[in-house]
């Protein structure tokens, strides 16, 4: 199901991601996900924390821009071709992805959990229920208030 | 040929002035509603008006008027007589109109031709005009009083250093007009292309920017010719209102046409001789745009001495700064407010703090618009950000004509004195 991120706009220059880790330390967040994408001149940081809103404020507060919303969290085998089952659903309903990023925990390496944004969120949840994809419950690892 | 106006003694001339004046205040205060309401609201008698002395009677005219009768309020004659158009930046995103009659035209001309003789260009030159064509009055008013010359006119306009180069070696260019800037990045190219010796050029005329004298003797020497400095804008006419002589020392005012008084910005009396203020100036002849004590915001200071090429038009220095925020960019002339405009259009209703830094980088101008992130235009994906940077990108090039990297920051980190934003940080240094 939805599941909810944390971006937060960093600037390219040296310091600046240790700079929001100390605040989210600070606050006692813990990072459950997290990807950079970078551009020429700056990066967002997208981030799966346990408490997205605790983040969010403390994070407001020191001057960043953040953006708390949903994106869809899927769970795969974690075997050769894990992925695919997704991706060619996506392309067969004619959905782009926007970005997304996955990890394996350490204490479930049968499964990964793959965080997605899409071009068309619910009609992607819609067809990922209809074939059997496993989605991640947002509230069995975030607190949301 | 020493008969014409350029030479005449300054008693005549104030004679032709004076003349011109009185016919022109009456000409406007019956033909430009504007000018007659703001002398009737200031009850100022048209009839009083009797010569140059009285000049100061006379109210401003400014930037906001063209603004404020935009396109057309401010024209002086029947549309029928005008026959060219051109346009230039206005403080905001619209621009500000000028037209010509026939007439005006053969002044423009008249001017520019004292302007290229008194720099040795005669009708034997191959004069290659790197000047912008369009809207711009440095490309067509420069085309035209060349052609009038009898030159060999080349109309290669702006950019495409490449073919500029090819042009001056293949046509055998002897003459150029160009922004000094752009020389001075030719004449980098001519050296680094090693082409000197297939180049005949030996004059220039530069104008459109600021300049200094490093920058002049820099492309002297380099390139073996001779560059003159013009000066003009828009609303009083184009390049040409005041042009440099052989002795190179200050820009010979065409005052059988125009009148420039130099005042105190605040106080807007006249400055002590040889002093820096603002150059405000009449136009004595024209028919479809006249303008009466237009304040121009440019900074120079008036030589009053007879230049010893014997001219007696008094000499303008080179202009050393604005009154204004204006900025000149690759020959362009803009306004911060132009620009804040295009941002508070492009980014979701929300003006963001933004600083215009503007650079010389290899002899051209830079333009750099950081821009602190809001919460309005930041997004979770990467697309939808530069969407908004590509769409502030292409409102500034249609608005202005020209190129600008647009940076985002982070929120507060544009530098702030007193609590509010520096807009510009100008870094280029005039040589």
């Amino acid at each position: 199901m939805f599941i909810k991120q944390v971006t937060v706009f960093i600037e390219n220059e040296s310091g600046k991601l240790s700079e929001v880790l100390d605040i989210l330390n600070e606050f006692k967040i813990d990072i459950r996900a997290l990807s950079i994408a970078d551009t020429k001149d700056y990066g967002l940081l997208r981030m799966i924390v346990d408490k997205p809103f605790v983040a969010e404020k403390a994070l407001k507060e020191k001057g960043y821009i953040v953006k708390v919303h949903d994106v869809i969290a899927i769970r795969i085998n974690n075997e050769p071709g894990g992925l695919l089952k997704a991706l060619h659903l996506l392309k067969e309903y004619k959905i782009d992805v926007m970005y997304l990023y996955a990890f394996v925990s350490e204490g479930n390496k049968e499964k990964a959990s793959v965080m997605l944004k899409v071009s068309d969120r619910v009609k992607a949840l819609e067809i990922f229920k209809e074939n059997g994809i496993s989605f991640i419950n947002g509230e069995e690892i975030q607190e949301l208030n | 040929m020493k008969n014409n106006n350029e030479y005449l003694e300054r008693e005549s001339l104030k004679k032709i002035q004076s003349e011109k004046l009185v016919k022109l205040v009456d000409r406007m205060y019956k033909n430009v509603k504007v000018f007659k309401d703001r002398c009737d609201s200031l009850n100022i008698k048209i009839e009083d008006i009797k010569s140059i002395d009285d000049l100061s009677k006379l109210p401003f005219s400014s930037k906001i008027d063209l603004r404020d009768n935009y396109p057309y309020g401010l024209f002086a004659c029947p549309m029928d007589k005008v026959v060219r158009i051109h346009a230039s930046s206005g403080t905001t995103g619209k621009q500000i109109v000028v037209g010509y009659t026939k007439k005006d035209i053969d002044i423009w001309n008249e001017c520019l031709i004292r302007a290229f003789k008194a720099a040795k260009i005669s009708k034997k030159d191959y004069l290659q005009n790197a000047f912008g064509y369009g809207l711009f009055t440095g490309g067509l008013g420069i085309h035209e009083a060349a052609t009038a010359l009898g030159a060999k006119v080349i109309p290669s306009s702006t950019g495409n250093t490449e073919r500029q180069l090819t042009t001056m070696m293949d046509f055998g260019t002897t003459a150029i007009t160009a922004t000094p800037s752009y020389l001075e990045y030719l004449t980098e190219e001519i050296e680094a292309k090693n082409i000197k010796d297939k180049i005949k050029l030996k004059t220039a005329i530069c104008g459109a920017e600021p300049w200094g004298e490093t920058l002049r003797k820099s492309i002297e020497s380099r390139l073996n010719i001779k560059a003159y400095d013009i000066y003009g804008l828009s609303e009083i006419m184009g390049p040409g209102v005041a042009y440099e002589c052989e002795c190179q020392c200050g820009m010979h005012f065409n005052e059988d046409h125009f009148i420039p008084e130099i005042l105190v910005p605040d106080t807007n009396i006249p400055v002590k001789d040889g002093e820096v203020g603002e150059l405000v100036i009449t136009t004595l002849d024209k028919e479809a745009f006249p303008l009466i004590r237009f304040r121009t915001h440019d900074l120079a200071s008036i030589y009053k001495e007879k230049c010893s090429c014997g001219r007696t038009f008094k000499r303008i220095t080179k202009i050393k700064g604005r009154t204004d925020d204006m900025l000149i960019i690759r020959g362009v002339n803009v306004f911060p407010s132009q620009i804040e405009e295009i941002l508070l259009k492009t980014s979701n209703g929300v003006t963001p703090n933004y600083q215009i830094i503007v650079d010389r980088v290899n002899s051209t101008d830079t333009l750099e618009i950081k821009v602190e992130l809001t919460e309005e235009l930041f997004s979770d994906d990467v697309k939808t950000i530069e969407t908004i940077t590509q769409n502030i990108k292409d409102a500034i090039r249609s608005t202005l004509g020209l190129g600008a990297k647009i940076t985002l920051v982070a929120p507060k980190t544009i530098d702030r004195s007193e609590g509010k934003a520096k807009r510009v940080i100008d870094k280029r240094i005039i040589l």
